[in-house]
């Protein structure tokens, strides 16, 4: 398929609708076998640290939420740009269903940090640039997340979602390299793209596994929510009447 | 396996709650995650079935009044 047809048929939900069924289970059943054999490794079999004890084991769920998280948000940020240059419904859809699950994601990275914090700095939080600039970016998804639900007009909801949330990610640079900018308390980057991982295998390994998992789960998510938002806004459309109506008769539980 | 007991694996070494207290919050976010897309999706088929219904009844009742 020649890429500007696959953009086309991106734009249509139908399309879309189609073979986002089986990928979502694809996706389902890769997250599932990945986190439960991340979290496990990360958990029992994987080394303590040599300073910071077993409370090193927080990474294995803090680092992945908090990657995760970010990488939502910059995918809103180009659905953002997307639906602002050429007004593609489906741009508008990514833009509402991701919302949930990055926002989740960071309040679990969060929380996660603020109890590796306490053990590791004897304080639950600190205003150190890395857990503030996080903290702004879980700001930004309240926001997003308010927004739509306070103007009542969709079309003016999503472009004044899409301008937040491409305004927003001025912010996810500012995360990354917080780390290296200012003196923080947060310990530097676990994965750099340019270098080899300074954490043993033993560690690294069950981290990644962990980090797949998220972004897996996060696709599945994604399309299961996405599917849900395209029969609600296309409920009119002979093609949700239909498919509803074969969901019927073959006895499908709905 | 680091630990040689569930009370040494439970213990974490004194950092049980933290560490315990995470994981704990992980798989909530999940099952919330997972749980809520599949609700909005019943939601959803639920709203075009309830649509459908009501575009069924007003149109046998049209029927009917035409009829007498």
């Amino acid at each position: 398929m020649r890429l500007k047809e696959l953009w086309h048929r991106l734009g249509s939900p139908r399309w879309f609708f189609q073979i986002s069924g089986p990928l979502r289970w694809v996706l389902g059943g890769l997250a599932l076998v990945l986190l439960l054999v991340g979290s496990i490794w990360g958990l029992a079999f994987a080394p303590v640290d040599y300073q910071q004890g077993n409370s090193v084991r927080i990474m294995y769920v803090h680092v992945p939420a908090a990657i995760v998280a970010q990488s939502v948000y910059m995918l809103m940020g180009a659905a953002g740009l997307v639906l602002l240059v050429w007004r593609m419904k489906m741009a508008d859809i990514v833009l509402a269903t991701a919302v949930p699950f990055g926002l989740t994601m960071t309040a679990l990275a969060l929380f996660t940090g603020a109890a590796w914090g306490k053990p590791t700095w004897g304080a639950w939080w600190v205003w150190d640039a890395r857990t503030t600039s996080v903290l702004v970016m879980l700001f930004l998804y309240i926001g997003l997340y308010a927004l739509r639900q306070a103007i009542p007009r969709a079309e003016t909801a999503g472009r004044a979602c899409a301008v937040l949330a491409l305004v927003g990610t001025i912010n996810i640079p500012i995360i990354k390299y917080s780390v290296d900018w200012w003196l923080t308390l947060h310990q530097g980057a676990s994965f750099r793209l340019t270098e080899a991982p300074t954490m043993p295998p033993e560690m690294w390994a069950p981290l990644a596994i962990n980090v797949l998992g998220v972004y897996c789960l996060f696709g599945a998510n994604l399309l299961g929510r996405m599917r849900a938002e395209i029969i609600e806004r296309e409920q009119g459309t002979q093609w949700v009447r239909e498919l509803i109506a074969g969901r019927r008769s073959a006895g499908e539980p709905g | 396996m680091n630990f040689s007991s569930l009370e040494e694996f439970i213990a974490m070494g004194g950092h049980g709650l933290y560490v315990w207290l995470s994981y704990g919050a992980g798989l909530i976010i999940v099952v919330y995650n997972v749980v809520a897309a599949r609700m909005k999706f019943k939601r959803a088929l639920q709203a075009v079935r309830d649509r459908e219904r009501r575009r069924a009844a007003s149109s046998t009742t049209d029927a009917s009044s035409r009829e007498e």
